[in-house]
């Protein structure tokens, strides 16, 4: 118990979030008599916040270098744009659509990019510019007019799922139980090789009783939510989406030597060229990573509402930045995970749906909001002092 | 004898650990240039802040008696009141602000709040001509040379009323041209019955202006004389500033020196922002394998600056010159060049350009050589902990873990972080940039085994210190730099402070260093 207490007590700035996280969805769950946690709202939850959590990953990014980026909302939406007219007007096929419009995305970041790391403009003025830019570009390319009827498999990224091969069994989606069940024996084995690794090298493990129970809650947690999403239409395309993003991200930054770098960038710039690290280059890349998955989620939010609108991604950017404070990064730079980062962007997801569930006003949605966001930092705040 | 205008009794003021001023007493009369000399570290500028009132008066013992009152100031303000102003070495103007209103800052000249420009501009244009600055009053002080910003720093003390002035190293940025223009100054504001308490390291100064000098080492009060009633010389100075006892500070040293390792010929160097300033002249100098050298300068002399630009050319622009290692010249573009080629330059400033404070020991041990601890650009954490461990232990960091913040670290353990960084990066050579500054003496002491460790690996050492007794202490030879020149070398035998003193200030004939 001691251990517990002791192990809670140096990982509350981690474990924080996620707490919160449960804490918030259980409240909405009794506040909405259970709608909340049926499979068609979770199902949803996903498809809502998904391009928030996919511009919250590159963000995160973004705000360890140091940096902000103002713009992503806007360039999610001229890609939106130049997405239709290529399908549309023009007649691309989807594939190459997509390829476009990626490689689009990274030459709009490196633009960016180039001012804010080689001419040394802050990030805020230049992304602030962008927004601007690519905001009228966007109304400029759809000549102020939305762009529908979009290509059945461009619509089919955001609302497909992936395919059951079984034959259903009482309502139940097999494929998906599986895949829980697999993914289950896969996180066993991990967590276990991951202590088995401890243990050769000395590191202190944590007794093997609250181990068990540590990786029975997970498989839980997971076999619990596959088995909601098994039993409406099984899992969409675009959980798969995130999942990748998700875990590529979170190597790239905790085991790779471009994450290190990312983080030293942030945490002392000085420090990291006088070290070797060439902290241009680097910021320069994290904003052209930022402009790829900004076209990502402008993709998947034409493709969601089956249109290319001058208003899309209108405030995307201030979710998505949102969500990596409220999940424990710095402003300061050096500090940030992308998990917390997802972790934050569902905060902000849930609230949004749980309040529309019980029927609270849009207008008093974004003033909680902006009230939860202000706590959340507070809290970070609190506990960095208390450490010191 | 004219009567005391200023009077510091007993003064003691301890940090954390150290004791800066241990009972220092310090006379200054009405109307003299009074010189406060003293070795880096001998408590010359935290007597100036006590003074101030930049410590206020509860965190020092002793009495401090202005004009036959005795004074205990809360703050900068407080003391500004009375006619004491400071003015530091690091100046302290707003650079996009113009020269008026600057002269005038936290002093305006203003009628409920509001400023009257037309009175900041004459006023300021009196103040400008009685320091004999030659500027529109509107122009912006970041368009000034540093010596005329010196002179709106004084100008500035001036609308202030002051009777009492502080100077802490005003020329130690300044040429020599701009140099003789303050100390002039300083006398001509002697006349208008100023008096002024003067820092300084460059003895020949302080020989040409001052009435009365005060030698301060380790906290204490040395002397006072009147250069008036006594025939004051530089080394009678440099005896009272250096003298001590040095038995036991250093490690034993064998040295086995072995054939040259580095050499840097013909080294120039301009400053980064003024194009024509150049801060670094036909610097030659070598290292051998085994060898510990030594870079000897006051602050100014260009020693980081030096250093710098041969770490990857990380400060100035222009650099010309060769970088020749083991025979060979090698071509340092940037500084994963300089890492690549087996330099490693370990700052002065390890809190801004050494560390990243907010991460752990382990991360910053392996920053400059993440490639020994990854495998195909994926970390191997286990490892790195490994690693780090290891010179957790070797180095005697003394911390529970290696997960421990940097920032939380005392100077000694924060330095041994950064040295082991620098060694686990696998040097040849390496350049240490004041290594024991602001540290304990325990920690000192192991700091210099290490260095003695590591020059008995076989790798060559650079070491600059504004300490002198360190670098007679632990270098085998010894390189004096004085206004971005090599102003000799000398050999640890021959060395003494005395002789290293005269040629930092550039005023005694040190043999000029001549390397390949």
């Amino acid at each position: 118990m001691d251990t517990l207490a002791k192990a809670l007590k140096s990982n509350i700035r981690q474990y924080g979030m996620i707490i919160a996280l449960v804490f918030i969805m259980l409240l909405f769950q009794i506040l909405s008599d259970g709608i909340l946690m049926q499979p068609l709202n979770i199902t949803n939850l996903i498809l809502q916040n998904s391009y928030i959590l996919v511009l919250a990953i590159g963000m995160v990014l973004v705000i360890i270098t140091g940096h902000i980026d103002l713009s992503v909302g806007s360039i999610a939406a001229v890609i939106g744009a130049i997405a239709a007219i290529l399908m549309v007007r023009m007649g691309v096929p989807v594939w190459l659509t997509l390829i476009i419009c990626l490689l689009i995305g990274a030459l709009i970041g490196a633009w960016q990019g180039f001012w804010i790391a080689y001419v040394g403009i802050p990030a805020f003025i230049v992304t602030l510019a962008g927004m601007l830019l690519f905001r009228g570009l966007t109304m400029v390319i759809l000549e102020g007019q939305s762009i529908a009827s979009l290509p059945e498999s461009f619509l089919n990224i955001s609302s497909g799922f992936v395919p059951d091969l079984f034959d259903e069994a009482g309502g139940l989606h097999l494929t998906t139980i599986l895949v829980g069940v697999l993914l289950s024996l896969l996180l066993i084995w991990s967590e276990w090789r991951h202590r088995m690794v401890q243990k050769k090298y000395g590191v202190e493990t944590i007794h093997i009783g609250l181990f068990i129970v540590k990786v029975a809650l997970l498989v839980a947690v997971l076999n619990a939510f596959m088995f909601i999403l098994a039993s409406y239409e099984g899992i969409p395309n675009l959980l798969i989406i995130l999942v990748l993003l998700i875990a590529a991200y979170t190597f790239i930054t905790n085991r790779t030597v471009i994450g290190r770098h990312i983080y030293a960038t942030g945490g002392n710039v000085k420090a990291a060229a006088l070290s070797g690290i060439k902290t241009k280059r680097v910021t320069f890349m994290v904003f052209v990573n930022m402009g790829v998955l900004s076209a990502l989620a402008g993709i998947i939010f034409a493709s969601r509402l089956s249109a290319a609108t001058p208003k899309a991604g209108n405030l995307f950017e201030l979710d998505a930045i949102a969500a990596c404070f409220i999940g424990g990064a710095s402003a300061t730079g050096g500090v940030g995970t992308v998990i917390g980062a997802i972790v934050g962007g569902l905060v902000m997801g849930v609230m949004n749906n749980g309040m529309s569930l019980i029927g609270i006003s849009i207008d008093w949605q974004q003033a909680i909001k902006g009230l939860v966001l202000l706590l959340a930092v507070a809290f970070d705040f609190y506990i960095k002092n208390r450490s010191n | 004898m004219t009567a005391l205008i200023l009077e510091m009794k007993d003064i003691t003021k301890t940090f954390p650990g150290v004791k800066a001023l241990d009972g220092v007493n310090m006379k200054v009369r009405r109307g003299e240039i009074h010189a406060l000399v003293g070795e880096n570290g001998a408590g010359k500028s935290t007597l100036m802040k006590v003074l101030s009132g930049v410590y206020p008066h509860d965190t020092y013992t002793g009495e401090i008696i202005f004009n036959g009152q005795k004074c205990e100031f809360r703050d900068i303000k407080h003391s500004e009141e009375r006619g004491i102003v400071i003015i530091h070495q690091e100046l302290a103007l707003i650079p996009y602000l113009s020269i008026a209103e600057n002269i005038f800052l936290g002093n305006e000249r203003q009628r409920r709040n509001i400023i009257n420009w037309h009175e900041t501009t004459v006023e300021a244009r009196k103040l400008m001509e009685r320091v004999g600055l030659d500027e529109s009053p509107d122009t912006l002080v970041m368009n000034i040379g540093v010596g005329k910003q010196q002179l709106v720093e004084i100008a500035r003390a001036l609308a202030k009323k002051v009777e009492l002035l502080i100077l802490d190293e005003p020329t130690a940025a300044l040429n020599e041209d701009d140099s003789k223009n303050l100390l002039d100054l300083l006398v001509e504001l002697k006349k208008q019955g100023i008096t002024s308490i003067l820092i300084s390291h460059k003895l020949n100064e302080v020989l040409a202006i001052a009435d009365s000098i005060t030698v301060l080492r380790d906290g204490r009060t040395i002397e006072t004389m009147d250069t008036h009633q006594e025939q004051v010389t530089e080394d009678r100075i440099i005896k009272g500033m250096v003298g001590r006892d040095m038995t036991h500070r250093y490690p034993e040293r064998k040295a086995h020196i072995g054939d040259v390792l580095f050499e840097v010929r013909n080294w120039n160097v301009y400053h980064p922002l003024h194009g024509g300033r150049k801060i670094i002249h036909d610097v030659n100098l070598h290292i051998r394998r085994g060898e510990i050298v030594g870079i000897a300068g006051l602050m100014g002399a260009g020693r980081t600056e030096l250093a710098m630009s041969l770490f990857g050319r990380s400060y100035g622009r222009q650099i010309s010159g060769k970088i020749i290692k083991n025979g060979q010249e090698i071509d340092v573009p940037d500084v994963s060049a300089a890492i690549r080629h087996g330099i490693a330059y370990v700052t002065e400033d390890r809190k801004n350009y050494g560390l990243i404070l907010i991460d752990d020991i382990k991360r910053n041990t392996t920053l400059a050589n993440l490639a020994k601890i990854s495998r195909r650009g994926i970390t191997q954490d286990y490892l790195e902990v490994q690693e780090a461990e290891a010179f957790r232990s070797k180095l005697q960091i003394k911390t529970p873990s290696v997960h421990q913040k940097t920032g939380n670290l005392s100077g000694g353990n924060q330095q041994k972080v950064v040295l082991s960084k620098w060694i686990f990066a696998e040097p040849d050579v390496l350049i240490l940039d004041e290594p024991t500054r602001g540290i304990d003496v325990g920690a000192k002491y192991e700091i210099y085994t290490i260095i003695q460790r590591l020059a008995n690996e076989g790798k060559g050492i650079l070491v600059i210190s504004s300490e002198l007794p360190e670098i007679l202490g632990i270098c085998d030879r010894i390189y004096a730099m004085c206004e971005g020149r090599i102003t000799g070398e000398i050999s640890r035998e021959e060395a003494d402070q005395e002789k290293l003193m005269k040629m930092m200030t550039g005023t005694g004939g040190g043999k000029l260093g001549h390397a390949g």
